[in-house]
């Protein structure tokens, strides 16, 4: 009995190296990728290294990564989200109509935008659930109601595809500096969306590593039947993560409404698609139960400077969709190599 | 194989067990509408005692599993659990009554790593959900290494472990939550020769350990290693029940294969190729 068996016993796996450790973290492909990108277009472009640029890019980057956290924490779930970019509209759409059809306090427009944000996130969930169709599926449906939505209830309330202004309603000033302050720290000019991404970032990450909750994230993307069967609630668990992607669009929503005043119906159409980009450059898998949320920061980071860096290059910005379609094929190839690395023994 | 068989222990008094008696089945049957899985059922499941039961498929061995797990009820006959006529109307109703069911299947998540698969729906944590991981990496260490598997690394995900270790993690993990009684579903299906040792030699441990174990299988001869008695079922129903000292690996085997069956098939087969 011994003899068949000896090798399983201490001593045959020695601890890994130090690199396969370093390899094992999800988000060594984005953090490489990321400096890559950096140091490219801090060669070859020179308006890059200048400091209010930076300012721009950070801008651009958080205002993706707010979305791409908690998109890349429900796709670790294993469930994707197909409206979150038109969610953030809608979120913008609603606080602003609300206010200005019922001449009533802009607080009230918002906290019933973060209610319908909400709801909406709920309601995938629960379709999700009672249909057992794949989310691609749900929220592709969810994505285009809203998108009709946003459209035509704009039209109806304000007469246009823009929603009304909102500057001169009650509450106005508070909410802008709430949702759309920024400061200046010696040239870099930062916008509070930054903040808002760190805090996210931090949060989720957290909450995906070190909280029991992180844990059942993990299960329900990784094995929903041996999550269930021993007694994680997979069904509320990806049920509150697709309210957090609601949530973040609130957020999104509200800051983008406090900084331009007025929303495009059409604004947010195809950001959901750079939001699933930012998480699997990130790190996260496809079919879940593996995944960053730094990572997905990172891929944000990574699109903020690409999307700006191809014009500071005086490159043809033209060429920025082809750019980030490549870059997502040569992550999720990357990926798939370093993770089996890492599992080697 | 032969000189590995060391007889399990069958106790100091020789087979004659004084120790008791966790689930026992009265002619217990199920009948899904006018199909009836499973009819007559006499099984008596010990502490410190392996209890196999085989049978080919469709024999009716997930009907017994699912009865004793909690996922279907019994429609004739009664259990008894701790001497008690039970009817468990859920998993988590088997679970509390320290019935543990460990699925072939249907266990881990390969992505997760060990510790985090160890303690999956019962963490340890502290205020606002704060995960122990020290502590939880300490215990789910120590907890194994009780049963003989070392994992020296247990951030690994489960899924690059070997089936046999995989079955182990499943198994160490029911056995610290409390089980008294863990229903195994052919553990060993799936692994090779090696790997079937580790959980055979896993079993062994848990048997020792005081645990009764349901040992499900259609191996007589990974059976036969470990078991103290035997229950063999065909089309639903007991075809042979017997204990160690009275039975040997060939009878069982036999019973296994069918016997008749297998001579008829063996005269089918060199009809096709002579």
């Amino acid at each position: 009995m011994t003899t068949a068996t000896a090798d399983e016993g201490d001593g045959r796996v020695a601890a890994r190296p130090a690199y396969a450790r370093l390899l094992s973290f999800p988000a060594i492909g984005a953090l490489i990728g990321a400096i890559a990108v950096f140091v490219l277009f801090m060669a070859v472009a020179p308006p890059f290294r200048a400091i209010d640029n930076s300012g721009t890019i950070l801008y651009q980057a958080s205002t993706i990564g707010m979305m791409a956290v908690p998109v890349a924490l429900l796709m670790i779930g294993g469930e994707f989200d197909l409206s979150a970019g038109v969610a953030v509209t809608t979120a913008a759409l609603a606080a602003s109509m609300i206010a200005w059809q019922w001449s009533l306090n802009v607080w009230v427009g918002v906290l019933l935008s973060l209610v319908l944000a909400l709801g909406i996130g709920w309601f995938n969930g629960w379709l999700l659930q009672r249909t057992k169709l794949p989310s691609f599926l749900v929220t592709l449906g969810t994505f285009f109601i809203l998108q009709g939505c946003n459209l035509a209830v704009t039209k109806l309330v304000a007469g246009g595809v823009t929603s009304p202004r909102i500057t001169d309603i009650d509450g106005y000033d508070s909410a802008a500096a709430v949702f759309a302050s920024d400061i200046s720290i010696g040239g870099l000019h930062l916008e509070i969306t930054l903040l808002f991404w760190l805090v996210l970032t931090v949060v989720a990450a957290v909450a995906l590593t070190r909280l029991r909750i992180g844990n059942w994230i993990l299960a329900s993307g990784g094995d929903e039947a041996s999550a269930r069967a021993v007694g994680v609630p997979a069904a509320r668990t990806k049920t509150g993560l697709f309210m957090f992607v609601g949530f973040c669009a609130w957020l999104l929503g509200m800051h983008t409404l406090f900084n331009f005043d007025a929303v495009q119906t059409n604004m947010g159409i195809g950001n959901e698609f750079i939001y699933i980009i930012a998480a699997v450059v990130g790190g996260c898998l496809l079919t879940g139960g593996y995944g960053s949320v730094a990572g997905a920061s990172l891929g944000a980071l990574i699109y903020g400077m690409t999307n700006l860096g191809i014009t500071y290059a005086g490159w043809n910005p033209d060429w920025l969709k082809t750019f980030l379609g490549v870059m997502l094929v040569g992550a999720t190839l990357i990926n798939t190599f370093v993770r089996r690395q890492a599992a080697k023994r | 194989m032969s000189t590995a068989a060391r007889r399990p222990t069958d106790g100091p008094d020789g087979g004659t067990s004084v120790t008791e008696t966790v689930i026992r089945l009265e002619d217990v049957g199920k009948s899904y509408g006018n199909v009836r899985a499973l009819h007559g059922i006499n099984l008596d499941v010990r502490q410190g005692e392996v209890t196999c039961v085989l049978g080919d498929n469709g024999a009716g061995k997930s009907t017994l599993i699912k009865i004793m797990a909690g996922l279907h009820d019994y429609t004739e006959g009664r259990m008894l659990v701790h001497g008690q006529v039970t009817h468990f109307g859920s998993p988590r109703q088997a679970l509390d009554a320290g019935i543990a069911t460990v699925y072939q299947d249907l266990a881990l998540a390969p992505l997760m790593s060990v510790w985090r698969n160890f303690f999956l729906g019962k963490e340890l944590h502290g205020p606002l959900g704060m995960l122990r991981v020290a502590q939880m990496k300490q215990i789910a260490d120590s907890e194994l290494r009780k049963m003989g598997i070392v994992i020296p690394d247990l951030d690994r995900p489960v899924g690059a472990l070997s089936g046999g270790q995989r079955q182990c993690v499943a198994i160490a993990r029911a056995i610290y939550f409390g089980a008294k009684v863990i229903i195994l579903d052919e553990p060993t299906a799936a692994l090779g020769v090696k790997q079937s040792g580790v959980v055979l030699k896993y079993i062994v441990k848990a048997r020792d350990a005081g645990l009764g174990v349901v040992f499900i299988t259609h191996n007589p001869h990974h059976a036969f290693l470990v078991g103290n008695r035997f229950v063999v079922l065909k089309l639903g129903e007991v075809s042979l029940e017997a204990k160690r000292d009275h039975i040997t690996l060939e009878q069982l085997t036999g019973e296994m294969a069918g016997g008749d069956e297998l001579t008829a098939l063996e005269h089918e087969l060199r009809d096709l190729h002579p």
